[in-house]
């Protein structure tokens, strides 16, 4: 059943030898992506660019504009003298903010004890947005707070109901600790996926793929044979960014590493079995390299790594459960973050394997009718 | 004994027959010559042979083994080159055959000196470590050759092997193909040159997916088709050539003449004698006028053949 299986190993691992280049490629490109990524990826919103329409320019007025750029949320970059500039501003992308001071501010508040602020927000950035809403009405809030206590003097002043929401395994919020579990889980994807999507394509352009078929090779030989190789370099890339991760990111793994790599070697075999379904469909490069991007995307976007799969509607959800990264991030953020173990995480180590050895033996069944 | 053999052999790629109902038979030893236009099937046949393909309908048996039912133990027994080269260009000589030895179980010692031996033979010996790339065309296709011979098949199969390879590498080739089949192992050629045909045992001749004649090249020529009653071949050497063509055409008891080389072939009834034919010639002037008697070639049969088979298609 897997006749020729060291033939092929032996013969894969000559090819890969001969073109250092490459190999350089494939083990050097995964930690630059994941250097550049890492530092790009920060979903912790500071120093947001605003302008300020100060129609007011009392002491009151002042104050609320110290509030907001006290937060380190808002860094005043232009202040606008008028309705219009404000929002063009905003529309050429110049800021993400506008607040507007109106004139009758100061007034409102001695006369009335009510003033209101605009704060105008660019929403095509949902991240950005979504804090600086936040974040201006804890401001406002805040600022009455303070306003009503100067009015009515409390002698020892506390909220009545306090929140103290506590932060469990990524006290600081580092997005780094969110991010780059995730993004070796895609980057491992990606690279392995290119690996075997292209190794048997080539061998049908080049036609050595014929004379390979006269021969008795038998292609589960011949599917593990172009696999294994492939499987020990993207062992070595793994092991490389979790080096990255631990010490340039300064991510430290809570759990188990041992189970990690494990788990990481059944997700390698997946992704490699998904890259050899593949090579096995498609009949040139350009159709391999095409329906590789067709996995890849639904990874990056529906695993979990970007978007948090709880908000997904329900079928997005179900796809999801069909892309083997959704698993791995899961064991990924499971275990380096949280500390969780075999006992937490066995479901989906269960889901992988099972993933794995259903790609490799469909693209080994599927193998020999392609010739027809 | 029966090396190969196919009883109406189909292939179809949907609308498309590519092979149709094609039966032969060839002998252990012989070396069969596949001949056809390009296009017409060949490959195909050669394909569906070896288990590349899957036969639509009708069968093959090789070495006494369905191409159906067992096509991996008919792997064991057949060696196979292709059109094109297909080796790895980025392995060594050695290494290819280290490969493809090592997969039909060949280790150790037993591959180290079958590979020496092969490459000796195959005239290789010290390109062991040069790239396969880097080969010229001729040692390519040696290369190719010592790859299917490695495992001692004892049917070959070779798809235009000559192609596009000069004069001296082509009469190498076929050198070993005469040392292969003098030690039992049958080979199945497909080739476009007429020299290399008469040199085979066998030919068959496949025209739009068709085989429209297979027996001994001797055979062939000696077919009633081929010498209609009533007619005779002759060739005539004379200058200018093209000038009397245009002559004999359109003499009334020629049937068809054709240049071959240098000559024209002359296909005429059996009552126009060669002085007949040299006194209307010397009429238009043409000069140096040679007129002999002769047997049709291959060429003459297949092309006979093809216009028969196109004129019953009309």
């Amino acid at each position: 059943m897997f006749r020729g299986i060291f033939s092929v190993l032996y013969k894969e691992t000559i090819q890969i030898r001969r073109d250092p280049f490459t190999l350089f490629l494939i083990l050097a490109l995964p930690l630059f992506q994941l250097l550049m990524f890492g530092y790009a990826i920060n979903t912790n919103v500071r120093n947001i660019r605003t302008a300020v329409y100060n129609l007011d320019h009392r002491r009151a007025s002042r104050e609320i504009i110290d509030a907001f750029t006290n937060t380190e949320y808002f860094q005043i970059v232009r202040w606008a003298q008028s309705d219009q500039e404000l929002n063009d501003l905003i529309v050429a992308g110049e800021v993400k903010i506008g607040i507007k001071i109106p004139a009758d501010y100061t007034d409102n508040l001695l006369k009335w004890g009510r003033a209101t602020v605009l704060v105008l927000i660019d929403g095509s950035d949902s991240s950005i947005a979504s804090q600086a809403v936040a974040v201006s009405n804890s401001v406002g809030l805040s600022q009455s707070l303070r306003r009503l206590l100067e009015q009515h003097p409390v002698p020892e002043p506390a909220l009545a109901v306090e929140v103290r929401p506590k932060m469990l395994f990524n006290p600081d919020m580092r997005s780094a600790n969110f991010m780059v579990p995730g993004l070796i889980a895609i980057i491992l994807q990606i690279i392995t996926t290119f690996l075997t999507a292209f190794s048997i394509v080539r061998e049908r352009e080049r036609g050595t793929l014929e004379q390979l078929l006269v021969t008795p090779v038998r292609p589960a030989g011949l599917m593990l044979g172009k696999l294994a190789p492939y499987c020990v370099i993207a062992f070595l890339e793994t092991c490389g960014v979790l080096v990255v991760m631990r010490w340039i990111f300064d991510v430290p793994i809570q759990g188990n590493l041992l189970l990690l790599l494990a788990v990481a070697v059944l997700f390698l075999l997946t992704a490699l079995g998904i890259g050899l379904l593949i090579s096995t469909r498609a009949q040139n490069q350009v159709q391999a390299m095409q329906m590789a991007y067709f996995v890849i995307l639904p990874s990056i976007l529906l695993s979990g790594f970007v978007f948090p799969r709880e908000s997904m509607p329900a079928v997005m959800q179900w796809v999801g459960y069909l892309i083997p990264a959704s698993y791995f991030i899961e064991v990924m953020r499971g275990i380096v973050l949280r500390g969780a173990g075999w006992l937490e995480l066995w479901e989906n180590i269960a889901a992988l394997a099972l993933m794995g050895f259903l790609f490799l033996t469909v693209s080994a069944l599927r193998f020999r009718k392609t010739l027809g | 004994m029966t090396a190969i053999l196919l009883q109406e052999l189909t292939k179809r790629f949907g609308t498309l027959t590519a092979v149709n109902s094609v039966s032969l038979e060839v002998n252990e030893g012989e070396i069969y010559g596949f001949l056809g236009p390009n296009g017409s099937g060949k490959s195909t046949v050669i394909k569906l042979l070896c288990g590349l393909l899957e036969p639509t309908s009708g069968t093959a048996w090789i070495a006494g083994k369905n191409v159906r039912q067992d096509p991996e133990a008919i792997r064991e027994q057949i060696g196979y080159m292709s059109q094109r080269f297909s080796l790895y260009e980025d392995l060594t000589v050695e290494e290819n055959l280290h490969f493809f030895g090592s997969i039909y179980g060949l280790s150790g010692r037993l591959l180290q000196n079958r590979s020496r031996e092969v490459m000796q033979l195959l005239d290789l010996s010290g390109r062991g470590r040069q790239l396969a790339g880097t080969l010229s065309g001729g040692l390519k296709q040696r290369l190719a050759l010592a790859g299917a011979i490695l495992h001692q098949p004892r049917i070959m199969f070779l798809d235009e092997p000559t192609a596009g390879i000069d004069p001296v590498a082509r009469r190498e080739l076929w050198d070993l193909f005469f040392h292969f089949s003098s030690q039992g192992i049958t080979l199945f050629v497909t080739t476009h040159y007429m020299d290399e045909a008469e040199r085979c045992t066998s030919v068959g001749y496949i025209y739009l997916s068709q085989l429209i004649a297979t027996g001994e090249p001797e055979g062939l020529k000696k077919l009633p088709e081929v010498n209609p009653s009533g007619t005779r071949r002759l060739e005539i050497n004379c200058h200018p050539i093209t000038q009397a063509l245009r002559i004999l055409r359109t003499a009334p008891y020629v049937r068809d003449a054709t240049i071959f080389g240098q000559a024209i072939h002359l296909l005429a009834d059996a009552s126009a004698s060669e002085s007949d034919i040299e006194r209307d010639l010397q009429i238009q002037g043409v000069t140096s006028i040679l007129v002999r008697p002769i047997e049709p070639s291959l060429e003459d049969v297949f092309v006979l053949l093809t216009r028969r088979q196109e004129a019953a298609r009309v």
